[in-house]
């Protein structure tokens, strides 16, 4: 009983709020038999879990000092935890957490959001370096040196 | 019973008017629709302005189809109770929304199973003319997301 629990992996579950958030809620069953908490910026999104969830500030790209904050709330967050696995659907929380989460040993796992149908979202491109598992939503975008399709959500 | 919602934010004015015009021509159809702050009530069925989300939640389980304007939480909905439903994206030149969001997101909901997507007042026509193709109830999402949930699954499990 004791090593089947030490068995589960602890997952770090990371997406802004809103329609991240939705999509990454859809992939609760694949943390069924993991020890999982989530990371987000809206306190409403505590409401409908059981699980932990850790808040941090909302911030987009182009908010420098409100970025800076968010960055340092994750890294102190993942600093703690110490993950095995790391997952996000984005945007730049989702960013943060692969990258601080791979310099410090996690898995990494980004899944590009649904909605980018044209091409890998911005914050998906970048993500490259530190993702160790990289997904599009969409056969049409993997490829050779890109994302891979592994499927959707909906 | 055919459901129509235009969401929270905004009226929805063109949407209304298609249908209304349809109704009128289609009288054994029933019809229920939440339009908004709207200046233009549909004269041919029933409206209202605003519904509460659970209000509104039972709406969209007793109808066969769904008619809206691309909000995902109103896309999110139709599909959580297996419902067709078709959209029409609200033109940002029309002042009908406050960006082009609706016309980029309505491409991939488009390639979603039972989401029909009219990217004109014609095509809406067309497509309420032949709702009674829709398949209704069908549970087509059910395991739609199990190949990336296993894959992910084994992720995590290989970590």
């Amino acid at each position: 009983m004791s090593n089947h629990y030490k068995l589960r992996k602890k997952v770090l579950a990371v997406s802004s709020s809103g329609g991240h958030w939705v999509q990454l809620l859809r992939l609760k069953k694949s943390f069924e038999s993991s020890e999982v908490s989530f990371l987000t910026t809206n306190r409403d999104c505590q409401k409908e879990m059981t699980e932990r969830v850790f808040i941090v500030k909302d911030a987009h790209l182009d908010e420098k000092v409100k970025l800076v904050i968010m960055f340092i709330q994750i890294f102190w967050i993942i600093l703690k935890l110490r993950p095995d696995v790391i997952i996000t659907t984005g945007a730049a929380p989702g960013y943060a957490a692969l990258m601080f989460g791979k310099l410090l040993g996690s898995k990494t796992i980004w899944l590009d959001s649904i909605a980018n149908y044209d091409e890998l979202s911005k914050s998906g491109k970048k993500v490259k370096i530190w993702a160790d598992v990289w997904l599009t939503q969409w056969e049409h975008l993997a490829a050779e040196d890109g994302p891979k399709y592994a499927g959707k959500i909906l | 019973m055919i459901y129509v919602t235009v969401g929270s934010q905004l009226p929805f004015d063109r949407l209304i008017n298609v249908i209304d015009f349809w109704a009128g021509e289609n009288s054994d159809e029933e019809l229920f629709a939440q339009i908004g702050r709207s200046k233009n009530p549909p004269k041919n069925f029933e409206s209202i302005e605003f519904l509460t989300p659970s209000a509104s939640d039972q709406y969209f389980k007793k109808a066969q189809l769904i008619i809206s304007h691309v909000g995902m939480g109103s896309i999110l909905t139709a599909i959580k109770y297996n419902k067709p439903m078709i959209v029409l994206p609200r033109k940002h030149e029309l002042i009908e929304v406050r960006n082009n969001h609706q016309e980029a997101t309505a491409k991939w909901v488009d390639q979603l199973p039972n989401i029909f997507v009219a990217w004109d007042e014609y095509s809406l026509l067309d497509l309420l003319n032949s709702n009674d193709k829709f398949n209704v109830n069908n549970d087509v999402y059910v395991n739609r997301q199990s190949p990336l949930i296993e894959y992910i699954s084994d992720s995590i499990s290989s970590s």
